[in-house]
């Protein structure tokens, strides 16, 4: 029991990640990457959403009718992104307009809907609980590593601090703008995939 | 008139639903395999959108607008769940009357229709829509102002998809003969080569329309 649940936890953060094997989720993660905070923003929504909504779904498992489950699923996901989407705007209003539209495309997110059709729907509560954590934090790595590396050869900062020295900028040193553009994002999870595949083998 | 027709353009080129937004990313990946299955898909993709970004403008301007159904109330709390529902339900409808009146366009589009509902670019342009509303049409080019902008808006979207994932089709299906490194083959080299592709649609963000 113990063993299962440990690694409802752990599989989703390296050997079945959900962005490296299983390619869920890719949209957002490649959109919201340009600097590291809204990255980390964006991973914690992630996580917490993915946690709640498989908590949810796994409790009423036995009562969803099979024939109306996506459509249960979608609500119960909806109003979820709906409440962290207004805790945004109240606390991190900065952040939740740079996010701008893909919170709500949460709800399109397929990790979600993957994860509740594969294992909530099969699995107890606190199994699905920890399964939910994992995977959102699997995700939410991704995207500070993707986030982390875009601002550091972007801008030059990290978080909004200046990490890059100003000698080094005296000497001659120019940021990449190119990593500021979308297309930088498609690139690097494209080399960060290369890396893990080196790495973990596939089964 | 004018205004429709650089709405269409500029949403198929320099808005483009997968390389400045990245929309649809889980299933243009996953089906652009060969280039007919890929060239079904992003029909299906226009037709949804076509139903779907109409019918949430419709929502969004007298539903769920501040003062729209009722004085005094402000509803867009509800976009999400209202927006989704709308999706959902009318991938449901499209299957069942494109299956009554149209079995060989039905048998086309075979196992798409239903993926479409939880198609990132579906909801986004929806969302989008949303956002554009608030927007002045005569300052704007992305501007939705009317139905009509909104029908314009989801071709354009919907025709800018189907264009990325064929061309990526095609491009896939040369590579298949190219000597990828082993840990970079399938996934890895499918990124690089849309990023590429991204890159060279930067060029049209410099477009002036």
């Amino acid at each position: 029991m113990e063993a299962k649940l440990k690694q409802a936890f752990t599989e989703p953060l390296s050997l079945n990640n959900p962005i490296l094997i299983q390619v869920l989720g890719i949209c957002s993660a490649l959109a919201v990457t340009a600097q590291l905070e809204p990255a980390i923003v964006m991973g914690l929504s992630v996580t917490v959403i993915t946690a709640f909504s498989n908590l949810i779904i796994s409790l009423i498992r036995k009562t969803i009718p099979n024939r109306i489950r996506i459509i249960i699923q979608l609500v119960v996901v909806a109003a979820l992104v709906t409440i962290v989407s207004m805790v945004l705007k109240a606390f991190a209003y900065d952040v939740s307009v740079q996010l701008s539209v893909y919170v709500g495309l949460i709800i399109t997110n397929c990790i979600l809907m993957g994860r509740l059709e594969a294992f909530a729907m099969s699995n107890g509560p606190l199994a699905s609980l920890l399964d939910g954590i994992g995977s959102g934090l699997g995700y939410a790595w991704i995207l500070v590593v993707v986030g982390a590396v875009r601002e550091l050869l972007g801008a030059g900062t990290l978080l909004g601090f200046q990490v890059i020295p100003q000698a080094c900028y005296d000497a001659g040193y120019v940021n990449n703008g190119m990593m500021t553009m979308p297309a930088m994002a498609l690139i690097l999870v494209g080399c960060v995939i290369w890396v893990h595949r080196i790495f973990v083998k596939e089964k | 008139m004018e205004h429709t027709l650089s709405l269409i353009v500029r949403s198929i080129f320099v808005d483009n639903m997968i390389f400045a937004f990245f929309l649809g990313m889980c299933s243009y990946l996953a089906v652009s395999k060969n280039v007919k299955t890929s060239f079904g898909l992003g029909m299906a993709v226009i037709f949804v959108l076509l139903v779907t970004v109409p019918v949430n403008y419709a929502m969004q301007k007298y539903v769920l607008a501040p003062d729209a159904l009722v004085e005094g109330v402000d509803l867009s709390f509800l976009s999400f769940i209202l927006f989704i529902a709308v999706i959902a339900g009318i991938v449901q409808l499209v299957e069942m009357v494109v299956e009554r009146f149209s079995p060989s366009l039905y048998a086309a589009l075979g196992i798409f229709l239903p993926l479409i509902a939880v198609n990132c670019s579906i909801m986004g342009a929806s969302l989008f829509m949303q956002q554009r509303i608030q927007m002045d049409p005569a300052t704007s080019t992305q501007a939705i102002g009317d139905i009509g902008d909104a029908f314009a808006y989801a071709l354009g979207s919907g025709i800018g998809w189907l264009m990325a994932i064929v061309a990526l089709a095609a491009i896939r299906e040369k590579m298949a003969y190219t000597d990828v490194p082993k840990p970079l083959q399938g996934l890895g080299i499918t990124f690089i080569t849309v990023g590429l592709m991204a890159m060279a649609f930067l060029c049209f963000s410099g477009l002036n329309i």
